[in-house]
């Protein structure tokens, strides 16, 4: 009986120095990592948390900060979001994006899938140089190229239509399209194309039944990365659309939303946060395969 | 049925006529292939930088074919204050941008490399800002930069910091520094990301090797995390700096230039004067001036690129 009753302390005792020891070192690391990387965070989700705040509070409220804790809303309201989906054109200036985006990606990801299976698989001479140029392009920017592009689609007979914006974007699209997937194509074992050539399946017959269905996750990657990227671009649409009801989204807040001196900050919060949306659930469910070709593309 | 079978495989091989031939024909598959992606670049981006530069030696306006002025644009550019103060803002604004990108990424990427719950969650959301529409984001730094209504200012003055509301973008240099923080929030995750994973490749072996010599951290981080990342760093770090020295939409959407043209970045200008003012071969010229710059920053890349193979042992080809 002794021995059971002393027994419980003795380890007790043994194990105070490591409890000590380790509570020592969680109070190290909360202050060394949880502690910034709360800051972090907070600085990071700041910014959507006060245009989604914003975008639900009454006018009331939002300008006045004196009677109302500017961080928490006392009678949310959806005017704002009213205003801008019924007293303006936003859901014609969403589907346009919408369309927009689609197709350029479409487009993009056709070409660089023929030209990254053509530089990495079909191997002809000079195959790297074309490679090369296909990376360089995707350092120039479109800053220095809104200007002649914009001369170039006015003799197109393009001008102000979003045909430009779907033939225009595959220039940032492409070249980070095909060194994505050049850099899935070399993950794909050779053997397996060898063994199909050698069964007498032609070559479109590979690129389709074999490549293809291989590289799904490295599509896929390269797919919402442009479909990003095009709901984002800016420059382009800015410059290339004057009317109002083909204008994208971004463009569009910016634009028409912001006229006179009086700003209807409700409605401009709403409206960006809505045209957030839409990208960050698309984002939500590709996670993975986003991180990945970020990292992927960095790496390669 | 084996005979049916036979003769069914028979006449499928027979089928491979002409175009079938033709398209298993591999100079002829090299060129359908690549044609998309060469024609598109060809024409939306090979061809406009030429005539960019040609522009730029133009006094083309819109609705009005220019003709050849020689160096005309750039000489009136080297007078222009404005163009100085662009030029002068670009740097200035890549600069300390970068800096605070790169270390505050560094900071956060050395944070989300240890052994952390909710790891993917966290690097999820992590990555928010970034994938947001930027003038989206940049509309929401405007209204926290708002002068009369900015949270930060009524946050100091709760806290008792400050008696009046802080002027984020109504005079020269408090916008230039604003600016320059949300060019640095948007940035933040993609570096830290994109070194994160440049950090999950460092083999740990290394820092037992290191810790059994009784390196401290510091050392560690010197002598193994830095030199080991330094080659993804390069390239990162080339990326972000072409497109922070040509960033346009957190200006256009903050600040559209000013106040009296003092945040103008080049392609700020550019637009302004090109697009906007009509003249497009002023506003060429502006943007060729950036070429120099970016020419530099490729530069930088490649011989990162090849220092980096080097390293691996391979041959510099």
């Amino acid at each position: 009986m002794s021995a059971t009753a002393e027994a419980p302390p003795a380890p007790s005792s043994a194990a105070a120095p490591p409890e000590t020891l380790s509570w020592d070192s969680r109070s190290r690391r909360m202050v060394t990592i949880w502690v910034p990387l709360a800051c972090f965070l907070l600085i990071l989700l700041f910014p959507f948390y006060w245009m989604s705040i914003t975008a639900f509070k009454p006018n009331a409220e939002l300008y006045d900060y004196n009677t109302h804790n500017p961080f928490w809303i006392t009678s949310p309201t959806l005017d704002h979001i009213r205003l801008l989906l019924f007293g303006t054109s936003y859901p014609r200036w969403l589907l346009t994006t919408m369309t927009v985006a689609i197709c350029s990606t479409v487009l993009s990801l056709i070409a660089s899938t023929l030209a990254a299976y053509a530089i990495q698989r079909l191997r002809f001479k000079g195959s790297q140089y074309v490679g090369l140029a296909i990376y360089l392009a995707y350092l120039v920017p479109p800053s220095i190229l809104f200007i002649p592009l914009a001369t170039v689609v006015f003799q197109l007979g393009l001008f102000d239509s979003p045909i430009a914006l779907i033939l225009v974007y595959p220039t940032f699209l492409v070249p980070f399209c095909t060194w994505l997937l050049i850099g899935y194509f070399k993950s794909i074992p050779f053997e397996l194309e060898e063994c199909a050539l050698i069964d007498g399946a032609t070559r479109l017959q590979i690129l389709r039944q074999i490549t293809l269905p291989l590289a799904v996750p490295g599509l896929i990657s390269a797919g919402i990365f442009s479909f990003t990227l095009s709901w984002n671009e800016f420059i382009y649409a800015l410059a290339f659309i004057q009317s109002s009801e083909r204008k994208t989204v971004p463009v569009a807040i910016l634009t028409e939303l912001v006229t006179g001196d009086v700003y209807q900050w409700g409605a401009l919060m709403a409206g960006s946060l809505l045209g957030s949306l839409p990208v960050a659930i698309f984002y939500s469910f590709f996670v993975d395969y986003y991180v990945s070709s970020l990292t992927g593309a960095v790496k390669e | 049925m084996s005979a049916t079978a036979a003769e069914g495989w028979i006449r499928k091989n027979q089928e491979q006529n002409w175009l079938t031939r033709l398209l298993d024909w591999k100079p002829f598959l090299v060129v359908m292939c690549l044609l998309p992606a060469v024609a598109l670049l060809m024409v939306f981006l090979t061809y406009p930088l030429g005539l960019g530069i040609w522009l730029a030696f133009t006094d083309t306006t819109i609705g009005r074919s220019g003709v050849w002025v020689g160096l005309e644009n750039f000489e009136f550019m080297m007078e222009d204050p404005i163009f100085w103060n662009a030029v002068f803002y670009s740097v200035f604004y890549t600069a300390v941008a970068t800096v605070g990108k790169f270390g505050l990424g560094l900071w956060l990427a050395l944070l989300l490399n240890n052994h952390l719950p909710f790891k993917s969650f966290l690097r999820a959301i992590i990555l928010l800002p970034w994938i947001v529409p930027t003038v989206l984001t940049a509309i929401a730094f405007w209204w926290i930069y708002n002068p009369q209504f900015s949270i930060i200012s009524w946050v100091f003055i709760e806290l008792g910091l400050r008696d009046s509301n802080i002027d984020f973008i109504n005079t020269a240099w408090p916008a230039r520094w604003s600016l320059i923080g949300a060019n640095v929030w948007r940035g933040i995750p993609f570096v830290a990301i994109s070194l994160l994973a440049g950090l999950q490749t460092i083999s740990p072996s290394l820092y037992e090797a290191a810790l059994l010599d009784g390196s401290t951290g510091w050392q560690r981080f010197r002598y193994i995390t830095f030199p080991m990342l330094l080659p993804i760093l390069a390239i990162v770090m080339t990326f972000s700096i072409i497109f922070t020295f040509t960033d346009f939409q957190l200006v256009y959407a903050i600040t559209r230039g000013g106040p009296v043209n003092s945040t103008h970045l080049l392609a700020t200008l550019a637009f302004q004067r090109g697009i906007a003012g009509g003249q497009l071969g002023e506003g060429a010229a502006i943007a060729v001036s950036m070429i120099p710059f970016l020419v530099f920053a490729t530069l930088f890349s490649y011989f990162a690129l090849a220092r980096r193979k080097w390293q691996q042992g391979e041959s510099n080809d």
